[in-house]
C-alpha cells in the first residue's frame, strides 16, 4: 500500500496516524507541506528512522524545491522522486491511502 | 425566485425547493401542490408530515429507496411501497413530497 | 471507480476514513454526503473514525448557536441506507477522554491494530 501525506507534521498528526496504519512493506510519500517532515533536525526524524526498513519513505522533489529545500536539508533514508516517480509509486501499489 | 403565499414572497430555488426551511407553513405545500395539479388529501399530508419529522430527527431528506423503507416501518407495508407513493406524488415521492414538505432535494437525487 | 465493474454488480469493500472534527471545516459534513450518495451504489461500506474524527460522533451536539447544520443527527439514519459498519479507533477515543457512552450511535470500538487489518481488507479508500 502507498500512503501519501500532504500536511505539515507541525500542523497535523497525519504522520503518526499514518505510521500507526502503515504495514511492513508499505511506502510513504510526502507531498505539499508534508515535505517538512523529511527535513533534518526535527522531532520527526526519529519516527522516520525507527520505521525505515519496514517502510520506504519518499518525498516529491518539486514540492521540496518550491520550498527552498534540497537533498542537503533532508534527513537520511528518504528518496526524492519526481512526478513520474509519483505516478510509478501509485501504479506499483495496488492501493493508495491519502492522509489529509 | 419566489412563491407568493398569502401575500408574502417566499424564496425558493430554481427547482422550486424552499431556500429557508423555517419559512414552511401548510399553505406553502398546498400552493406548491396546486402548481403540480395535485390536491392534497389526508394521505398526502401523512407523508408530508412524516418527511418533516424525518428531517427533524435526521437532518436529511431521505432518498426515495430509504423513504419507502421508512414509511413501511412507520405506517405499514401497504403504504411503504413505490406504487402507493408514486400514486400520491407522481413526480417522485422523494423529490416532489420533499418539496411540498419544505425540505431540500434528497441527497443523491438528480 | 470503473463503471464496468459497477454495472457487472461486483461488490467492493469501500472504507471511509474520517479524521476531522465536525464543525471547524467542511470535511466531515462532505464525507457524510459522499457516503449517502454512494450508498445508492450498493457497495460494501464501512466508516472508520480516528483522530479528531471521533468527535463527529459525540452525542448532544447542538449547532443552533453557530447557524450550521447539525449533521451529527444524520449518522442515526445510516442504517436505513444499509451503512451499518461504523468503527471507532480506541486509542483516539482514549486520548480524548471519551468512551462508548459519549457517542451518539452504535459503533464497534477497535484498537488500531484490528482497524489496520480491516484497512488491509478494504479495496477502495476515501480519506477525509
Amino acid at each position: 500500500m502507498l500512503h501519501t501525506i500532504n500536511k505539515s507534521p507541525f500542523e497535523k498528526d497525519s504522520l503518526s496516524t499514518c505510521l500507526r496504519y502503515a504495514d511492513k512493506g508499505a511506502s510513504v510519500l510526502f507531498i505539499e507541506d508534508a515535505v517538512y517532515a523529511c527535513t533534518k533536525g526535527t522531532q520527526f526524524e526519529k519516527a522516520i528512522h525507527d520505521n525505515h526498513g519496514d517502510i520506504k519513505f519518499y518525498v516529491l522533489g518539486p514540492d521540496l524545491e518550491a520550498r527552498g529545500l534540497d537533498n542537503s536539508n533532508l534527513t537520511t533514508n528518504i528518496e526524492i522522486v519526481d512526478y513520474k516517480g509519483f505516478v510509478k509509486l501509485v501504479a506499483d501499489n495496488e492501493k493508495t491511502q491519502n492522509w489529509l | 425566485m419566489a412563491l407568493e403565499v398569502n401575500g408574502k414572497q417566499i424564496e425558493v430555488d430554481e427547482e422550486g425547493y424552499l431556500s429557508n426551511l423555517n419559512d414552511w407553513e401548510k399553505d406553502i405545500a398546498t400552493i406548491m401542490a396546486k402548481e403540480d395539479d395535485i390536491e392534497l388529501g389526508d394521505d398526502h399530508w401523512e407523508i408530508i408530515n412524516f418527511l418533516r419529522e424525518y428531517y427533524e430527527e435526521y437532518q436529511i431528506a431521505p432518498a426515495v429507496r430509504v423513504l419507502t423503507k421508512a414509511v413501511g416501518k412507520k405506517l405499514g407495508k401497504d403504504k411503504g411501497n413505490s406504487k402507493y407513493l408514486y400514486e400520491l406524488f407522481p413526480y417522485g415521492p422523494g423529490k416532489q413530497a420533499c418539496k411540498f414538505a419544505g425540505l431540500p432535494k434528497p441527497t443523491g437525487c438528480v | 471507480m470503473e463503471e464496468q465493474e459497477l454495472e457487472s454488480g461486483k461488490i467492493r469493500k469501500f472504507i471511509y476514513v474520517n479524521r476531522k472534527a465536525p464543525h471547524g471545516t467542511i470535511y466531515a459534513h462532505e464525507a457524510l454526503e459522499v457516503v449517502l450518495i454512494a450508498a445508492a451504489f450498493e457497495q460494501d461500506v464501512s466508516l472508520a473514525f480516528i483522530d479528531d474524527g471521533v468527535y463527529q460522533l459525540k452525542k448532544g451536539q447542538n449547532t443552533d448557536g453557530i447557524a450550521t447544520k447539525n449533521f451529527s443527527k444524520t449518522f442515526g439514519a445510516l442504517d436505513m441506507y444499509d451503512v451499518e459498519k461504523l468503527y471507532v479507533e480506541k486509542e483516539s477515543l482514549d486520548a480524548r477522554g471519551l468512551s462508548e457512552e459519549d457517542l451518539s450511535v452504535d459503533v464497534e470500538i477497535l484498537p488500531a491494530l484490528d482497524l489496520k487489518k480491516l484497512f488491509n481488507e478494504s479495496e477502495v479508500f476515501f480519506n477525509f
